[in-house]
């Protein structure tokens, strides 16, 4: 509890999102798990999990199935609470908040779910515009301008008026994507992004989380059981050359800006950079590693 | 094993009386859905009209038809009217038409609302900043308190005029007479109570399809079995909050 981060904008002051920037200076941590645990019924799905996401890096999650990576999200958006432990997203105790409070909260966070988990009886538009069409007061034409934007950066702006169920698998991820971003949150969460998809599609998925963290400034969050994805997000970064959008391999000073951190039998078994992890002896991380 | 079930059915109880007080608070404070209130009063008002109207229409004739059978013992088929209109306004008309609504809604809504729970939608909508109790719940439930006694009043209706139908052409009575007839039957104490009741039974039908919707858990096969639990919970319900207010109406009013 003494090292959480203490927000200069309380609660009832918070109505804009403040940009992370002004409250807390760069180098701030973003996202704090304080020895959180969480059981269901009789079976301990998280133990003991601390670890700490600052302002614009990127934390990995890896994990066999079932390890409680999709927990650990949920968990960060206050939709479930831990049974012990304390999480702070933003300066505020998310483990404590009341559900209207969260709601706040929840204004600067982005979640991809698992499997989109898009609305099924909207369209594309009115998935991705969702937050700006029901939760703000933004005239209907800068909400469409904004989806069309975000529509465009994920490459989707042609399937704007599909139904989710005209959709591939990909293309809903993207979508899925495209509305966690629409509202311009400062974290992003990530979950499996890129699971079940073929190559290309997975580092065109890539290149989103890379570019909305560089060029954006966004806190990521990435559970992930593809490897390649995992280390493909930890060693680029995007730049902008005179006007276009470039992926590169990044220096190592931004590499060590990503961080893995492999659940096992809801413990915390390795946290570290690409280059630790890779050279890592230890034997379950190395059967992971294949 | 019987504390095991007591202690379930205790906190079923617990989540659906949480549920009811949420939407009691969805709808005085904001904010409120209006184009979702809108879609769900075509969705629920308009979508039950069809079914509404045939199970009127035969509930009446039979009605007419069984009451004439009857009645011709003690030779007053002209009393046919009486029987169709008191037994319509008060008992049949607003049981029979919550029913059909509870077959009809409470499983579409639970089917609806347990598929976004399993599919992470409802997460979703509360992770965009939305209370899924406000977005979902409160445009649901508030259509089926005031849809399901308009329904009512139109199944009464049709009713009366399906019996209408078989006394004048199978029976042989003068419409005057029928319709005098059904008239003389109405008493007021009735009339409000055959009204009163469908605000109730719509209330019932929509929160537990809702209740047992959101609180779905396992995969698809979840959602098969809340929609078989809904329509049965609503149903069983529809009937005890119908003798449960009949007795205490009985009581205010004799
Ligand atoms: N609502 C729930 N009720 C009971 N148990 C749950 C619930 N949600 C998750 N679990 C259990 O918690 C554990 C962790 O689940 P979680 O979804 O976080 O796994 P995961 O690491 O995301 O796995 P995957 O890679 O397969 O998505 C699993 O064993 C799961 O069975
Ligand atoms: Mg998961």
């Amino acid at each position: 509890m003494e090292r959480a981060p203490q927000s200069p904008t309380p609660s009832a002051e918070y109505d804009a999102p403040v940009t992370l920037e002004d409250a807390f200076g760069p180098g701030a941590p973003v996202v704090v798990f304080d020895r959180v645990s969480l059981a269901f019924d009789d079976k301990v799905v998280l133990e003991d999990i601390s670890f700490t996401l600052i302002l614009g890096h990127t934390k990995i999650f890896l994990g066999a199935s079932g390890a409680g990576k999709s927990t650990i999200l949920k968990l960060i958006l206050g939709l479930l609470r831990p049974d012990a432990g304390v999480i702070w997203v933003n300066g505020e105790r998310v483990d404590q908040l009341r559900e209207d409070e969260l709601m706040k909260v929840r204004a600067d966070l982005g979640m991809v779910f698992q499997e989109g988990a898009l609305f099924d009886s909207l369209t594309v538009r009115e998935n991705v515009g969702y937050k700006l069409f029901e939760e703000t007061d933004l005239p209907l034409a800068q909400v469409n301008r904004r989806v069309e934007e975000v529509l465009g950066f994920v490459g989707l702006a042609e399937y704007i008026d599909r139904m989710p169920s005209e959709l591939s698998g990909g293309q809903r991820r993207r979508v899925a994507i495209a509305r966690a971003m629409a509202a311009k949150p400062r974290i992003v969460l990530y979950d499996e992004p890129t699971t079940g998809l073929d190559p290309i599609t997975s580092i065109t998925i890539d290149e989103e989380i890379i570019k909305l963290r560089d060029l954006e400034n966004v806190s990521s969050i990435v559970v992930t059981h593809q490897l390649r994805d995992a280390f493909y997000i930890a060693t680029h970064t995007a730049v902008r050359e005179n006007g276009r959008i470039r992926v590169l391999p990044a220096d190592p000073k931004k590499e060590k800006q990503a961080e893995f951190i492999m659940l096992k039998e809801a413990r915390v078994v390795f946290e570290g950079n690409a280059a630790e992890l890779s050279a890592s002896s230890d034997t379950y991380l190395r059967t992971f590693l294949g | 094993m019987i504390e095991q079930w007591l202690k379930n059915a205790f906190l079923e109880l617990q989540e659906y009386l949480r549920l009811c007080l949420a939407f009691a608070r969805g709808v005085v404070t904001r904010p409120f859905y209006h184009r979702d209130v809108i879609e769900q009063f075509d969705a629920i008002g308009v979508g039950s009209l069809t079914v509404v109207l045939l199970t009127g229409m035969f509930t009446g004739m039979v009605l007419a038809l069984q009451s004439g059978v009857t009645l011709d013992q003690f030779g007053a088929r002209s009393m046919v009217g009486r029987l169709v209109s008191a037994s319509m306004v008060k008992e049949l008309g607003p049981v029979l038409t919550a029913l059909m609504v509870a077959g009809r809604v409470a499983s579409g809504i639970a089917a609806e609302l347990g598929s976004m729970v399993v599919t992470d939608q409802i997460n979703a909508l509360r992770a965009l900043g939305t209370d899924p109790v406000r977005k979902l719940v409160v445009p649901r439930i508030l259509a089926g308190i005031l849809m399901v006694p308009v329904l009512t009043v139109v199944a009464d209706s049709i009713g009366m005029l399906g019996g209408a139908i078989i006394t004048v052409w199978q029976l042989r009575v003068a419409r005057s007479v029928y319709w005098n007839s059904v008239v003389e039957a109405l008493y007021i104490e009735d009339v409000w109570m055959g009204i009163i009741k469908p605000f109730f039974l719509g209330f019932v039908i929509v929160s537990i399809g809702c209740h047992v919707g959101l609180r779905t858990r396992g995969g698809t096969q979840g959602v098969g079995r809340a929609t078989t639990n809904a329509v049965v919970a609503a149903s069983v319900a529809v009937l005890a909050v119908d003798f449960f207010l009949t007795k205490l109406m009985f009581v205010m009013w004799y």
